[in-house]
């Protein structure tokens, strides 16, 4: 039996060789390095590191995933002049652009989105055979896939992001650029561009699974936190044998509010939420610029946007009386 | 277990060191106090927020200095083209008046070279040599044209200094920057974008919104949003698009100091029954800032010598902050249309008599290379002199487009100008308690002739009006520049653009000498803040809000509760799986 530890565990469980785990099937690959201990690691987790399973998916992951990297950064480096100075100040600001509206959904000049493409290209290979290694790993070790299954919905929303929703436009231009700011202030203009996603209402579906994962995080950690000094932190042999700790988490949230999750359901509602906020809100992209034009209209034709009393004096839209100013001015 | 302090300690005590020490020093981190000042419908988010230090200081920077040994106003006696050759845009001034406006230019625009800057002491008066005399008749001739047909925009009129400041040339301008070009290698495309510019207020937007929306003439892409909820396939509108312009706002944002809720409600952008009257002003302005760069800025490139153009040939051209300099009207809507009338008069004369190489306009309006080869001859011949004129200004002159909001020589000019004022700022001390903001919806519905006068500054800390929506008609002396509309305000015109404080008992006034500002302007009236009381003052549209609010569907919590059966934790088999 493994030892358990958790956040809390004040002692570091150390041994000459480390804690080799179990055999699994399908292991036909060598585990790789030696395990170490790391105690400030140990202050967030077990102190042990290693050995680290990769096999030919996660080679072939961290491959393409060096490979994407290698292509964004050297096209950020290369838009400073190679300046190695100016790349790390101006590293937040920097970004590899998706092509221009004028190429549609041809393959552009390599300098004009053709490295974007193919960053693209390297990123999602090495995304989704990083799901199939956590697929893979999930099966040999005699588990249920709900980890890959997890991941696979934020999956959905990066690839509605960056490839169903452009293709639909018929442009990679509606697509994000890789940089930190750079995505933050495209996302800004998508919401603009189509009239406030905030009417999106898949997107306030999302936003209200992201808030309740806050909530059912915060509500789950803090019950059994406050159990673990019962032993509340051993839920697995809380499931199979019920003891006075989770036996008291569920007793508080009843006499609190009438009404406990068990100790499986909190993780199936956390696991809903938590991939739900990533299905509806690729759904909410998805159907944005192709379905729907501008929310904020869609939302006054279905009754679903408040209108507000007009405090002010009408703004009228001056562009009609425009050919008489200039004309004027000229 | 007792409290030791170990490496973990010490760990958790330096990185949050580290970060309120990054959050307070942090580029646009503004310690408090933040004042809220409402101006739209409540919940809405339409606010401006300001700081009362940063609005003291904005204040006093943005004062129009009274000249030295400025001659008085007269308009009787011969005219100036009886009393000097050559004088061509301003020949039907008075005599007098044309001296008074000269003494002026030299303090607005050349206050460290004095009148050398323009005329040729040996060659006399009347001689053109100085390509800085020829260029200023079109600038005299720019202003007039603003102050007669851009009224849309500018109520209060402008004079030479709104812009210049002290400065041979105004300190927030633009050029055409070829560095932001891409140079189409074999990486590292840019899209004209992800670099920290000055232009969208560092953001990553385009760091040139200039070139694509202030430049030419009916250009009017600027709008984005689609009109109709589903897709029609009408709208060419791209991400990228949307990007230039929210730059371009970010301009006007930081230009004049105020958030994106001075002109627009966020709830929909586009929508004009939902903005406020500043956007219909606004608007203008982006048309009068195009009109004046295609028309006058960039074909005076013909007749400015080369140190004054930038590095893609091209004159420094005007966006917002050229004139407003971070205020919502520029120098807080100081009337320049009183004080000199000369600017104010209708042009005489025409663009094309006045400079003479300027050819053909349509052409002129191109901006970019073309400029360089259209005025290569004259430049040559005016370096000379300018250089010996001027040699401090030469330098920070022909800075590109990126360095040319800081000034390096212009600032002493300016730092000059100013601390005149000084003896004329105290008395309004009331910026420390002022925040200017959109005040008056009342106004602009009194006043249809113009939309400018609903801008007034006006602070409300009163807890139960609603601020702002509230502004009662007392204040609504309407800033137009004619004073034939004025038959209802009280005695000036320029009450309504004064910054008007609203204090109650809560809000310690730290400028006693506002409180009679409303009813009685004060000789200082045009910047003067102006009290009133806002307790007897209900929001017009509170009957509205309430009907409003009853609409919204009750909270419904009584059926939120699952089944009871499922809690029992004795009747719950629990299933598990390895």
């Amino acid at each position: 039996m493994a030892p358990y530890q958790n956040i809390f565990t004040q002692v570091q469980l150390r041994t000459p060789h480390g804690e080799p785990g179990v055999h699994a099937p399908g292991d036909i690959y060598r585990r790789l390095g030696k395990p170490g201990f790391n105690y400030w690691l140990g202050k967030l987790g077990d102190a042990q590191i290693g050995p680290i399973y990769m096999g030919a998916l996660g080679w072939a992951s961290l491959f393409c995933g060096i490979i994407a990297i290698e292509i964004i950064g050297l096209n950020m480096w290369a838009s400073v002049g190679w300046d190695p100075v100016e790349f790390i100040r101006q590293l937040p600001w920097l970004a590899l652009e998706p092509p221009s509206p004028q190429y549609g959904l041809s393959f552009p000049p390599m300098a004009e989105g053709g490295w974007w493409l193919l960053a693209g290209f390297f990123l999602t290979a090495s995304i989704l055979l990083w799901w199939l290694r956590v697929y893979r790993r999930s099966v040999d070790l005699g588990m249920g896939t709900h980890v890959a299954w997890g991941f696979a919905a934020a999956i959905w929303l990066y690839l509605v992001l960056g490839f169903f929703r452009p293709i639909l436009m018929g442009s990679w231009s509606e697509a994000v650029p890789f940089g930190i700011f750079p995505h933050l202030d495209w996302t800004a203009a998508f919401s603009i561009k189509y009239g406030n996603l905030f009417y999106n209402p898949f997107h306030a579906l999302s936003i209200v699974v992201l808030y309740g994962s806050t909530l059912l995080f915060a509500m789950h950690a803090g019950t059994i936190l406050a159990c673990s000094r019962l032993g509340a932190d051993r839920e697995v042999e809380q499931i199979v044998d019920r003891g006075t700790a989770s036996e008291r988490a569920g007793l508080f949230w009843r006499w609190t509010m009438g009404f406990c999750a068990t100790m499986e359901s909190i993780h199936r509602w956390a696991w809903w939420f938590a991939a739900l906020t990533a299905i509806t809100g690729g759904i909410g992209i998805l159907i944005t610029g192709t379905l729907v034009d501008n929310w904020f209209l869609w939302a006054v034709e279905h009754d679903y946007a408040p209108s507000y009393p007009n405090v002010l004096a009408p703004a009228p839209d001056p562009a009609a009386a425009a050919t008489a100013t200039q004309g004027a001015a000229q | 277990m007792t409290f030791r302090f170990g490496y973990t300690e010490a760990a958790v005590l330096v990185v949050s060191v580290f970060l309120v020490l990054a959050i307070v020093f942090l580029p646009g981190y503004d310690r408090p106090p933040i004042e809220t000042v409402q101006n739209g419908f409540r919940g809405t988010a339409m606010a401006q927020i300001y700081n009362p230090r940063t609005v003291a200081a904005t204040y006093a920077e943005n004062q129009v200095p009274e000249i030295e040994g400025l001659p008085p106003l007269i308009t009787a006696g011969p005219t100036a083209a009886d009393s000097y050759q050559n004088v061509q845009v301003l020949g039907d001034l008075s005599t007098a008046q044309f001296l008074r406006l000269m003494t002026a230019i030299t303090a607005w625009v050349s206050p460290e070279q004095g009148c050398n800057y323009c005329h040729d002491a040996q060659a006399g008066f009347a001689d053109d040599s100085v390509y800085a005399k020829r260029v200023s008749r079109w600038m005299i001739q720019m202003t007039r044209t603003i102050n007669n047909e851009w009224t849309d925009h500018v109520a209060t009129g402008v004079s030479c200094y709104t812009c210049h400041r002290g400065n041979n040339v105004p300190e927030y301008v633009w050029y055409d920057d070829p560095t932001l070009a891409d140079t189409m290698g074999m990486a590292g495309y840019r899209a004209g974008q992800n670099r920290p510019a000055d232009a969208p207020l560092l953001a990553s937007l385009p760091a040139d919104p200039f070139g694509a929306h202030l430049s030419v003439v009916g250009d009017n892409d600027i709008r984005v949003q689609s009109l109709t909820a589903l897709p029609t396939g009408n709208n060419p509108a791209t991400i990228q698009d949307t990007e230039l312009t929210y730059s371009l706002m970010m301009h006007m944002s930081g230009a004049l100091g105020v958030n994106c809720t001075y002109c627009h409600n966020s709830q929909n952008w586009s929508s004009w029954a939902e903005s406020t009257p500043q956007r219909t002003t606004a608007w203008y302005g982006i048309q009068m800032v195009k009109s004046l760069n295609s028309l006058y800025i960039v074909p005076s490139a013909v007749a400015l010598p080369a140190h004054r153009l930038g590095p893609s040939g091209d004159p420094a051209k005007v966006n917002c902050a050229t004139c407003h300099q971070g205020v919502y009207k520029p120098l807080f809507g100081a009337n320049m249309t009183e004080d000199w009338p000369s600017l104010t008069a209708a042009n005489t004369t025409t663009r094309e008599t006045l400079l003479p190489g300027l050819g053909d306009v349509d052409a002129s309006m191109q901006i970019g290379a073309e400029m360089k080869s259209a005025r290569a001859t004259p430049a040559t011949d005016d370096a000379a002199s300018e250089d010996a004129a001027e040699p401090a200004a030469t330098p920070s002159e022909t800075a590109p487009a990126d360095d040319s909001a800081a000034p390096a020589d212009a600032a002493p000019a300016a730092d000059e100008a100013v601390p005149a004022d000084d003896a004329a700022a105290p008395s309004d001390a009331a910026p420390a308690e002022t925040a200017p903001a959109n005040a008056a919806p009342d106004d602009s519905a009194a006043a249809d002739t113009t939309t400018d006068t609903a801008a007034a500054p006006a602070t409300e800390a009163t807890d139960e009006t609603e601020p702002a929506t509230a502004t009662p008609e007392a204040d609504a002396a309407p800033a137009d520049a004619t004073p034939a509309d004025n038959a209802e305000a009280d005695t000036t015109t320029d009450t309504a653009t004064a910054p008007a404080t609203e204090a109650t008992d809560e809000t310690p006034s730290a400028a006693p000498a506002e409180d009679t500002a409303a009813e009685t302007p004060a000789t200082d009236s045009a910047a003067a803040p102006a009290t009133e009381a806002a307790d007897e003052a209900p929001p017009p549209a509170e009957a509205e809000a309430d009907s409003a609010t009853d609409a919204q569907p009750a909270a419904d919590t009584a059926d939120a509760a699952p089944p009871a059966d499922d809690t029992d934790a004795d009747a719950t088999e629990t299933t598990t799986s390895n």
